[in-house]
């Protein structure tokens, strides 16, 4: 389908039957049950859950493809974001010039940031990307504050002189963001039962937004280009060595991953028009690393993966306090219920950063291919019990090292 | 005329003379083989050929252009392959890749944002792929890891890789060193074979003496930089000068 | 003239702190071979043990003063420290008083004590892994390290004084010849950089003329052969690592009164401590010092109202500015050697 082979063409279907009945998938607890706050299925969320799936996909075309470990990716996204406010107030609060500014002002951003950082590898490129990001995080604050918003942060205003379309509706308030004239919030409510599926607009929007750049990344990473990103990963003495010059490969990926982060920043304004310095502070950086490496770098799906997994644990777990906790275990004896208590709290809540900091180390301790790795070798195990039930040996060659679904399948 | 002519070049390494003075006329078509003691500069002479090294006086041209200054993959996109002394192949990436990757290399030049091609559809590069793959005898292991692979089995990829991008000139760093006996002879059979049927130059760098003889039309011999004598391998064998600097410690 | 001179020495404190986490940054990346994300938690985590050495000292036990009434008419509850009431109230007053540089001998085995731990249970797995996972697992660290004392402390930053004869300033201008208050410099900023220079000349001290230090220069410059010499490198990277941690540590403490201690001061001095590394060449332990002060002194200048009426914001990016342009002409920094780090 759509030049994809059989195999990407199931994952990607199986992707977009995600996406389009996700209202259902993530609702699956009754509301008013005590179990309704791990309900996921809410407009927010889905929404949040589908951005972030765009940066984690567009950073692992640079980290997962190339090696090359950007600490400055949040940069994008605050561009991106920035870009995207200004569009709406000045031109038109339709979304799509919004997120083509928002684009091509984090490529710009990538373009000049990786054409310095690119003159050095490894370590060097990941601290200078990381003194870029600084940079730009200090100077939104400070002198780019009539542009930013300084510490308020960028938002529409009454008084935005917007070309197209009206500073004020005519019940005096500031317009929202729309898709040729269907507005972002719109969006329908069926109750089935205790059940109650929201079906947002603005969620398909940037559903149908990450399916294209899923969908782009997917092709990248069976094309040539793609080849080529690996091999810079890889070996890039040979590179050079067999007439491919690296630097404008790794150039050209850096400023690809820059344009999904602006997508990525472009959406959220899309869906709640406004933007601060703090999303590109370097624990922003941080998370999307975290969310590339969790799911597995290098891999098509592991990062959608990881972004689900933070998005959707840090909005669940931020929310639960010490009554929530006491809650849970109310059943137990007083004392055992203190003990989990305490043992828990400092993860939960406001602790939700140390939660995020002590996955990160276990994840790259333990499984530093990720989920994906990890669900391969459970697989593995379980196809190794299989065959040892029936032939009574285990087989010889393993599948081989490294076997993400998103690189070892050359002739397919 | 050569296809590769080397002028005075000189080469220093603080205080030490690495090349002194090293002329080379790799006539077209030939096997060109450096030999010479352990330190005698053949891989820095390499290395300047290749743009790993810039020396620091003299001249090398490649059909008549200067190859000073010029990147690696410059000088590669200009016809020249090089095989290392320790294998330098794509470690993470399958055998099959390790092979379309100069593929793509030949066909698309240094750069190209072919991002919506897809590799599995470029036909005729896969089957070409295939084809030199199953010349060095490889193609069952075309979906193995290439970090995966024994030594030999990587010097045989590296040569695949280099032959696929059919080269005007292929410089080769001790291609059999640490192979087997059949090993070795299946590589001269390989490499009589390419320079009988694809006309490939070849400059080689060998301590094998068995290598040397069965390929190569003329011999360099270097010494401390400087080459020594410049004749067809029959003159050499009995050169005096030779056994005195070199065979002697060789034992031919 | 003043104002230069008002300058170069507003630039050194923040200088000598840069220096100090730089130097720990370089030497553990020369020996060790490892990029340590989390090198900015450890000066952090220096400023909260003289906090907690602070607050420690401040423990008092409370008597009820019959004789005296509070604003309700009650008896007057008094708050005795314990320490004034083991050692008398003027001692014990001092001891309180010089909390901060008592800090300093706690943080000796406590920051060795963590530097030891650190390395022991996580850093020594990754010295064989890419340089990616050994920042990433850092990274992890440095966020556990600054929310456990975030929950542990608060978000807020916490007042550290200094001992009271250190607070005011010294008039340079007098000193120097200038106009009264010309140059006015407080006399803690002035007690940090002799004491990072007393640290700074310690350690190279210790690298220079101990048999050890011998080992860890040899080691920096090729680590490959002093392994082959047979050489136990494992027990003197630990080694390495505590005392990288105890200048750290010690960088942190005394910077206490200069800047309340806050969670996430490690992260804020890491970012700018890497560029310094950078721009003083990896591996370098001279052109961390240098570059250290050398940058604190350049952000300082930039700071002056006029420089910034000239280039608004140059205040908040010259560091990096200044990274930028010296990684692009000289890419090993400015005192960096040939093959360190060069991938």
């Amino acid at each position: 389908m759509l030049g994809l082979n059989k195999a990407d063409t199931r994952l990607y279907v199986i992707i977009l039957i995600m996406l389009i009945f996700a209202p259902f998938i993530l609702n699956p607890f009754p509301d008013g049950s005590s179990l309704a706050q791990f309900n996921a299925g809410y407009p927010d969320m889905m929404q949040k859950l589908v951005i972030f799936g765009i940066f984690a996909v567009g950073f692992n075309i640079l980290f997962g493809l190339t090696g090359y470990l950007s600490f400055g990716h949040a940069a994008f996204l605050g561009v991106g974001s920035y870009a995207g406010v200004w569009m709406m107030k000045l031109l038109t609060m339709n979304v799509i010039p919004a997120l083509i500014l928002s684009v091509l002002a984090a490529g710009a951003l990538s373009l000049i940031i990786g054409f310095v950082s690119l003159r050095r590898s490894g370590i060097y490129f990941s601290i200078l990307t990381l003194a870029f990001a600084q940079m730009c995080y200090s100077l939104a604050y400070s002198v780019l504050t009539p542009i930013t918003g300084g510490e308020t942060g960028l938002q529409l205003s009454l008084d935005d002189p917007r070309v197209i379309g009206t500073s004020q509706t005519a019940s005096g308030n500031i317009p929202v963001p729309h898709f040729f004239g269907i507005e972002m919030g719109q969006g329908i409510t069926i109750d089935v039962g205790a059940w109650s599926f929201v079906f947002n607009f603005g969620y398909y929007f940037a559903a149908t937004v990450f399916a294209l750049a899923m969908f782009l990344a997917i092709r990248l990473f069976r094309s040539p280009f793609g080849l080529m990103l690996r091999a810079v990963k890889s070996n890039q003495s040979r590179m050079s060595y067999t007439g491919l010059s690296s630097r404008p490969y790794a150039l050209a990926a850096f400023v690809i991953s820059g344009m999904y982060a602006g997508l990525a920043g472009g959406l959220m304004v899309a869906m709640d028009p406004l933007a601060g310095a703090e999303r590109m502070l370097w624990t922003a950086s941080g998370e999307v690393v975290l969310m590339t490496i969790l799911g597995g770098a290098g891999t098509l799906i592991g990062p959608v993966l990881g972004a689900g997994v933070i998005v959707y644990l840090e909005s669940i777990i931020s929310t639960i306090n010490e009554a929530v906790l006491h809650g849970w275990f109310s059943g137990l004896p007083a004392w055992l219920d203190s003990v989990f208590v305490t043992i828990i709290k400092p993860f939960v809540g406001e602790g939700w950063h140390l939660l995020l900091g002590a996955v990160f180390m276990l994840v790259v301790i333990f499984l530093p291919g990720g989920i994906v790795e990890g669900g391969q070798r459970l697989g593995r195990l379980f196809r190794r019990d299989g065959a040892r039930g029936r032939k009574n040996g285990a087989p010889k060659n393993g599948a081989p090292k490294n076997g993400t679904d998103s690189a070892e399948q050359p002739g397919e | 005329m050569g296809i590769l002519e080397v002028t005075g070049v000189n080469k220093k390494f603080g205080g030490l003379q690495a090349l002194g003075d090293v002329n080379l006329d790799v006539a077209e078509g030939s096997c060109h083989a450096i030999i010479g003691p352990n330190g005698a500069g053949k891989s820095t002479l390499l290395n300047c050929l290749v743009g790993k090294l810039m020396p620091d006086s003299g001249s090398v041209t490649f059909q008549g252009k200067n190859l000073l200054g010029l990147k690696p993959h410059e000088i590669n996109q200009l016809g020249i392959s090089r095989v290392f002394q320790t294998p330098e192949i794509f470690g993470d990436l399958s055998v099959m890749e390790n092979m379309l990757i100069p593929c793509f290399a030949r066909r698309d030049g240094s750069f190209r944002l072919h991002a919506f091609e897809t590799v599995a559809r470029e036909k005729s590069l896969n089957d070409e792929a295939e084809q030199m793959l199953a010349e060095v005898n490889m193609l069952e292991k075309r979906n193995m890891q290439a970090s995966s692979l024994s030594r030999g089995d990587k010097r045989r990829l590296e040569m695949a890789m280099c032959l696929v991008q059919k080269p005007k000139l292929l410089l080769l760093d001790e291609p059999t060193a640490g192979m087997a006996r059949a090993d070795t002879n299946n590589t001269i059979e390989l490499l009589k074979d390419i320079k009988d049927r694809l006309h490939i130059t070849m400059a080689i760098i060998e301590h094998d003496m068995h290598v040397v003889f069965s390929l190569a039309d003329r011999i360099t011999v270097l010494a401390q930089g400087t080459p020594l004598v410049e004749d067809v391998p029959e003159r050499i064998k009995g050169h005096p000068k030779v056994r005195e600097a070199y065979l002697g410690e060789a034992q031919v | 003239m003043e104002s230069i001179i008002l300058q170069i020495l507003n630039g050194l404190d923040k200088g000598s702190a840069y220096a100090l986490i730089a130097l720990g940054l370089t030497l553990i990346f020369g020996t060790l071979g490892v990029v340590n994300f989390a090198h900015g938690a450890l000066f952090m985590l220096g400023a909260f043990v003289a906090v907690t050495v602070k607050n420690l000292l401040n423990l008092s036990f409370e008597t009820i003063d019959e004789t005296r009434l509070d604003f309700l008419n009650r008896p007057l509850r008094v708050q005795t420290p314990y320490v004034e009431h083991w050692f008398g109230p003027e001692i014990g007053a001092t001891i309180i008083d010089w909390s901060v540089p008592l800090a300093l001998i706690v943080a000796v085995p406590v920051m060795a004590l963590i530097g030891v731990a650190m390395e022991r249970g996580l850093i020594r797995h990754f010295y064989k892994r890419p340089h990616a996972d050994q920042i990433l697992v850092t990274f992890g660290l440095a966020i556990v390290l600054q929310e456990i004392i975030k929950a542990n402390f608060g978000a807020n930053p916490i007042p550290t004084p200094a001992p009271e004869i250190f607070i005011g300033s010294f008039d340079f201008g007098v000193w120097l010849g200038f106009d009264p208050y010309a140059i006015m410099y407080p006399y803690w900023r002035l007690v940090y950089f002799g004491f990072a220079a007393v640290v700074v000349g310690a350690v190279f001290a210790f690298l220079q003329f101990t048999t050890f230090g011998m080992v860890v220069r040899a080691g920096m410059a090729d680590r490959e052969t002093v392994g082959l010499l047979g050489i136990d490198i494992d027990k003197r990277f630990v080694i390495v690592f505590a005392l990288a941690s105890i200048v750290a540590g010690f960088a942190g403490v005394m910077y206490t009164p200069i800047l309340s201690p806050n969670y996430h001061m490690g992260m804020d001095f890491l970012v700018l401590s890497f560029v310094v590394v950078v721009v003083g060449g990896m591996g370098s332990l001279a052109g961390a010092v240098a570059s250290g002060f050398l940058l604190g002194i350049l952000q300082s200048f930039a700071s002056m109202t006029q420089v910034i009426e000239l280039i608004p914001g140059i205040n908040q990016v010259v560091i990096y500015l200044v990274a930028v342009i010296v990684l692009l002409t000289r890419p090993r920094g400015l005192l960096g050697r040939k093959g360190v780090m060069e991938e």
